[in-house]
């Protein structure tokens, strides 16, 4: 688990955001997020550059930065010895809320975080997803201004990462403004209002997913040909039309024929209209966007990284 | 200033608690303050006891023995802070807390504080043991209880080296053997087992001033012999210690970053 040893330097990286937006800070393993969090969290100081979170500066007023803020890392730095309960009255405490409404909030979040019934248990007997959940809890403890999500569903299965997204959804609905880094795709497209792609700590990218989608001119089509003899020769038709902005990729499997157009339905009309003259039957046709894996790959020549599952 | 003062109090106190409740709730560390002392008092006193040529004037091994163990088993005690500590950078706690808007002292002072908490504990228990063995506070209860408390901030300062040493250290392996390997030239080259008097001459030297035999000479001066010479040059270097060690660990503390 040992990320550090060779610390990221950030290239210059412009990254402003709005009162309750959230922001999906996008990028491969060692791209800089986690080190533009931790700059923006206080808990490492720039050796150049400023940043400011609510209007004060992560140097020169970090304390009042710390008083604005909620972090959850990667690493969920919950106490194992401790149970959920206690993890969550300590940090209100430190938050300096008094004891009443210390437990009091405690007792609130369990209940969101789906935790209330292992609440006096050590957090050692948490599993994985709930330990994230806890983590993300105990950020919560004081209402933050910003709060900042560092790859929390990096490790944790598919039905797990689902329920932390949801977690986090009702978390954004009661208007928290929120940071969230992740390296993947699904991720940003599913709660960011705005991604950033960084790589190598620079900027690569910025948009809505939407607005990145189209940054890949154009869109996909797919042409499934009902008798597998006539694929190639709907290909060729394809290729000698020449209207098409990539050459037609065949898919012999699936009997279909995939290719980049720019002209989205007149494209697909074209292209329908040429089966038709050749007696060619089209069993099925799909005009898609690229998803954001390809505007990953296209940006960076990297293929973003695959969902992992944690053994827990 | 009356209310950040009040406020590193406080938050001081709510790590301490949570430290505490680690500490009963893991069995390791509660065997290695409970057994691990008894055990060496134990056997020190039957092994050695009838070999070591005793100061005059005393007659019991375990007279001599036990304000000299106690010292090091607040020595070897104090180094569980470093594994504690080291603990907590690892595994993000401390992250955690430096997030938040909480005394940017707390967390080191609560280390200290629940160590010494701890060591108190165990202080206590030694003696209790003590007596059963035929321990006696030779000069006086009172001054006894002065040489408790000489111990307990004894144990206090070296718990600030052991808190530097765990937030240095980039593992839990080079904490365990770094917070722990420096002690043993201390503790056996000093008064704590054996009277400096019979070690070879080039040894003497640094056993006689080392602080240390110092915090053994004086622990068993007020508990036992009434010879308290070396309380001044003791608090000196304890002083010393612990002005150098907690700005390091403050230091340490607000740069430490996984």
């Amino acid at each position: 688990m040992v990320d550090f040893g060779e610390t990221v330097a950030l290239d210059g990286l412009n990254l402003q955001m709005k009162e309750g937006e959230v922001l999906g800070l996008l990028g491969p393993n060692g791209a800089g997020k986690t080190t533009a969090v931790n700059v923006l969290t206080t808990l490492l100081r720039p050796t150049s550059g400023t940043a400011t979170v609510n209007g004060y500066d992560v140097v020169e007023q970090s304390h009042q930065v710390r008083e604005q803020i909620g972090l959850a890392g990667q690493f969920a730095a919950v106490d194992e010895t401790l149970s959920g309960r206690q993890n969550l009255e300590m940090v209100g405490r430190l938050y300096h809320l008094s004891k009443a409404e210390s437990k009091s909030r405690a007792k609130d979040i369990l209940q969101q975080i789906t935790l209330i019934e292992s609440a006096d248990r050590p957090v050692r007997t948490y599993s994985g997803g709930m330990r994230r959940r806890l983590d993300l809890g105990a950020s919560l403890m004081f209402t933050p201004k910003v709060l900042f999500l560092d790859e929390p569903t990096t490790g944790l299965d598919p039905k797990t990462r689902r329920d932390m997204w949801q977690a986090i959804r009702d978390m954004v609905d009661q208007g928290v403004t929120l940071m969230l880094t992740t390296q993947y795709l699904e991720e940003a497209d599913e709660l960011a209002d705005r991604i950033m792609m960084i790589d190598e700590g620079a900027l690569i990218a910025e948009g809505t997913s939407d607005e990145l989608k189209r940054q890949l001119r154009g869109d996909i089509l797919e042409i499934e040909i009902k008798d597998k003899s006539n694929l190639d020769n709907a290909a060729k038709l394809l290729t000698e039309a020449g209207s098409f902005s990539s050459e037609p990729e065949v898919d012999q499997a699936l009997q279909t024929i995939r290719v980049a157009v720019e002209a989205g339905i007149k494209d697909l009309q074209v292209a329908l209209k040429l089966m038709e003259d050749s007696n060619i039957q089209v069993q099925h046709v799909n005009l898609s966007q690229p998803s954001l894996d390809d505007v990953f790959l296209e940006l960076t020549g990297k293929k973003p990284a695959k969902v992992e599952v944690e053994d827990d | 200033m009356i209310n950040a003062l009040k406020w590193t109090l406080l938050d001081t106190l709510t790590v301490t608690k949570r430290n505490l409740i680690k500490y009963t709730r893991s069995p390791q560390l509660v065997i290695f303050a409970t057994i691990q002392p008894v055990m060496f008092l134990l056997l020190f006193n039957y092994v050695f006891g009838g070999a070591i040529r005793l100061p005059e004037g005393i007659d019991n091994y375990i007279i001599f023995l036990l304000p000299g163990i106690i010292v090091q088993t607040v020595l070897f005690g104090s180094t569980q802070g470093v594994i504690a500590m080291n603990d907590d950078v690892n595994k993000g706690i401390i992250d955690r807390f430096r997030s938040l808007p909480m005394s940017r002292m707390a967390v080191v002072f609560a280390r200290v504080l629940a160590d010494s908490v701890r060591n108190a504990f165990v202080i206590f228990l030694m003696v209790v043991v003590g007596i059963m063995l035929g321990f006696e506070f030779v000069n006086g209860v009172g001054n006894g209880m002065i040489a408790l408390l000489v111990a307990l901030l004894f144990s206090f300062t070296f718990s600030w080296i052991s808190v530097c040493i765990g937030l240095f250290a980039k593992d839990a392996e080079t904490a365990q053997s770094a917070g722990f390997i420096w002690v043993f030239p201390l503790a056996f080259a000093s008064s704590i087992f054996v009277p400096v008097d019979t070690m070879p001459s080039w040894l003497q030297g640094f056993a006689e001033n080392q602080p240390v035999s110092l915090a053994s000479d004086v622990v068993r001066g007020f508990a036992v012999t009434g010879e308290t010479g070396d309380l001044v040059p003791l608090l000196l270097w304890l002083a010393g210690i612990v002005v150098v060690f907690m700005m390091l660990a403050v230091r340490l503390y607000n740069n430490s970053s996984r």
